[in-house]
């Protein structure tokens, strides 16, 4: 294999070709707009499809009519982009088909900014759209990470019939570092796609639809997700455990650009004795709870600290996670700001010396 | 049936043998019926995927013996455009009211039209929404009476009805453009020959087709259905003019 210096978006864009996803649908937006313009070159290569939509609104449509015909279909987007798709998003969660979206995330909410940041965490696993669902989301933090999860998104998304989504922020999206594509790219058997729109010749019509007025049926369907959101945490949960041991003090979790700035950060302390593990989710939903509140509940933890480009979002899940069993303590900025590993240091030295401030009235 | 007598009337192959939801008087069934004929005359039953809309026609896949996406409101030329695209092979369609394409979808058949997507739009236009129970639409008529516009569609505030035929043919791209109208047993055969063209066009990959049909409502109008017909004809087809409003061969390629 070739280590290859490529730029994040270029990556995912090489990383979905190479996982047989040949069909791309977008409308512009920073920061991502390198992947567009990558697969608007390379497509035409492999006999692919490169539409620039009208809106994302359509993009999310036209992926709900081209994965519906059984074939290998995304999109990439930023955070105002994703928010438009959301209506595409819930109604193929409801309909059972295999999506994959990419998300480089900018700052909110609104028109926000361009810079990286974190803040979309909560619409991408909690749902985003209206009804009952869940995306199955997938975060990088390196540009070979992205790679690989890209490829795997298309896998899982295909295995489980769900919408499958790979949230990364601004940093992976624009930064570049070497990375290896696989050269005999091998997957699991997924489902066949028996339930596609590819023309009744010889079999029974197909139908694709969200829609049940029956609210037994209606109600049959959300049991259908809800098992298969089950299925994905018992099997699904992805996560890295970096130094963690029964010396650490404080147990971090952190995902995405931000838990490379904690390692930084750990890697300082660990030179002067002060013991720092970090749990980095790398699926989001499903969540690695289970592996949190076993590290969170050993006797030498003293705080569990969520750090994120947002202003508290992922640490809910955090603290649903810990359950009270021991502080779980918050660091972010937002807005398009990375914090340095010297702000988090600073407000580690702060939880260790137990001056961390309290909560200020919104109106400052 | 014995030797001595065979049908000479049946229901087309494409059409499943089920009763339809659609009130008594409305034209939905005949517009259904005239694109599964077409279907059957084609032979392409087997390789056509449908695209429902959200309105009346929502339940479109009930009647048809093809495949069938339902499409969120106003988006089936984003999903026929995915669908088209990835599988060139297949006959795509979708089904769209006035409501679905001239009002929360427009975005969506002006930039598929633009595209030239290769695929056939059947827009059935009764001046209503239906299905929510007959709010004023974009192509409701100047003081027509909904729920919605309880004293008469008000032009100085809401403007006047969307002529979605002539709005697509001022687009460059070539594209088939016709409107009809299926309240004569006359006007039902050209629907089907406007229908028939719309189809073969995109079997022969030449360009993005759309016929508007002018419909009825006779449960939302608050009229009988032969009441119906006649608002239809003396309302909505002076401002709603029949005919061909662009085909690709007429066009002037500059």
């Amino acid at each position: 294999m070739t280590r290859i210096l490529m730029k994040g978006n270029e990556a995912i864009a090489e990383a979905a070709i190479r996982a047989g996803a040949i069909y791309y649908f977008a409308y512009p937006i920073t920061p991502q707009n390198e992947v567009g313009e990558y697969m608007a070159r390379r497509l035409p290569e492999v006999g692919g499809v490169f539409v620039q939509a009208e809106s994302e609104v359509a993009v999310g449509n036209m992926l709900f009519g081209a994965v519906a015909s059984g074939k290998r279909a995304f999109t990439s987007s930023s955070s105002p982009g994703i928010s438009l798709m959301q209506e595409a998003i819930s109604y193929m969660a409801g309909a059972r088909l295999p999506v994959v979206l990419i998300n480089i995330m900018r700052g909110g909410p609104g028109l926000g900014g361009i810079l990286p940041s974190q803040a979309d965490y909560f619409q991408s696993t909690k749902g985003g759209g209206h009804g009952d669902y869940r995306v199955l989301v997938l975060a990088p933090s390196t540009l070979q990470e992205a790679v690989d999860l890209t490829m795997l998104a298309f896998h899982l998304a295909d295995k489980y019939c769900n919408p499958t989504m790979v949230l990364a922020d601004g940093m992976i999206g624009q930064m570049m570092e070497p990375v290896e594509f696989p050269e005999n790219y091998a997957e699991e058997p997924v489902p066949p796609k028996d339930w596609a729109t590819t023309g009744c010749q010889g079999r029974a019509p197909v139908i694709i639809k969200s829609l049940n007025l029956d609210p037994v049926v209606l109600e049959k369907n959300n049991l259908v997700l809800a098992e298969k959101y089950k299925l994905m945490k018992r099997d699904e949960v992805r996560f890295e455990a970096y130094k963690v041991n029964p010396k650490n003090r404080i147990l971090m979790v952190s995902y995405g650009t931000m838990a490379r700035i904690c390692q930084t950060v750990i890697d300082e302390l660990e030179q002067e004795n002060i013991s720092i593990g970090l749990l980095r989710p790398i699926t989001l939903f499903p969540f690695p709870s289970k592996e949190i509140l076993a590290e969170a509940v050993k006797p030498n933890i003293e705080v569990v600290l969520t750090v994120e480009m947002s202003m508290g979002q992922m640490v809910e899940d955090v603290e649903a996670a810990v359950r009270d069993k021991k502080p779980v303590e918050f660091y972010g900025r937002t807005g398009g700001i990375v914090p340095t590993p010297e702000e988090v240091r600073d407000y580690i030295m702060k939880i260790l010396a137990k001056e961390t401030p309290t909560v200020k009235s919104w109106k400052g | 049936m014995n030797e001595s007598t065979h049908a000479i009337f049946t229901r087309p192959q494409s059409f499943r043998d089920v009763v339809t939801h659609y009130c008594p008087g409305c034209t939905h069934g005949i517009i259904h019926r005239l694109v599964a004929e077409v279907l059957d005359e084609f032979g392409i039953r087997g390789r056509t995927v449908g695209v429902g809309p959200v309105g009346c026609g929502v339940f479109i896949y009930n009647y048809f013996q093809t495949d069938f996406l339902e499409a969120p409101h106003g988006r089936a030329p984003a999903l026929a455009t995915g669908l088209k695209r990835v599988r060139p092979e297949l006959i795509v369609f979708t089904y769209q009211g006035d409501g679905d394409l001239a009002s929360i979808g427009t975005a969506e058949i002006i930039h598929a039209a633009n595209r030239g997507e290769k695929f056939t739009t059947i827009f059935v236009n009764n001046a209503i929404y239906g299905m929510t129970g007959g709010q004023m639409a974009p192509t409701t008529m100047p003081g027509q009476i909904t729920t919605t516009s309880p004293r008469g569609r008000n032009v100085e505030e809401c403007g006047y009805p969307i002529r979605m035929a002539e709005l697509l043919s001022t687009l460059r791209t070539p594209a088939y453009i016709e409107r009809v109208a299926v309240h004569t047993p006359q006007n039902i055969i050209r629907a089907k020959k406007a229908i028939r063209k719309a189809f073969q066009y995109q079997i022969d990959n030449k360009c993005f087709s759309l016929v508007e049909v002018l419909s009825t409502c006779p449960t939302n109008w608050g009229l009988t259905p032969n009441e119906s017909l006649n608002w239809l004809e003396k309302t909505m087809q002076p401002y709603y003019p029949l005919g061909v409003f662009k085909t690709p061969d007429t066009e002037e390629q500059k």
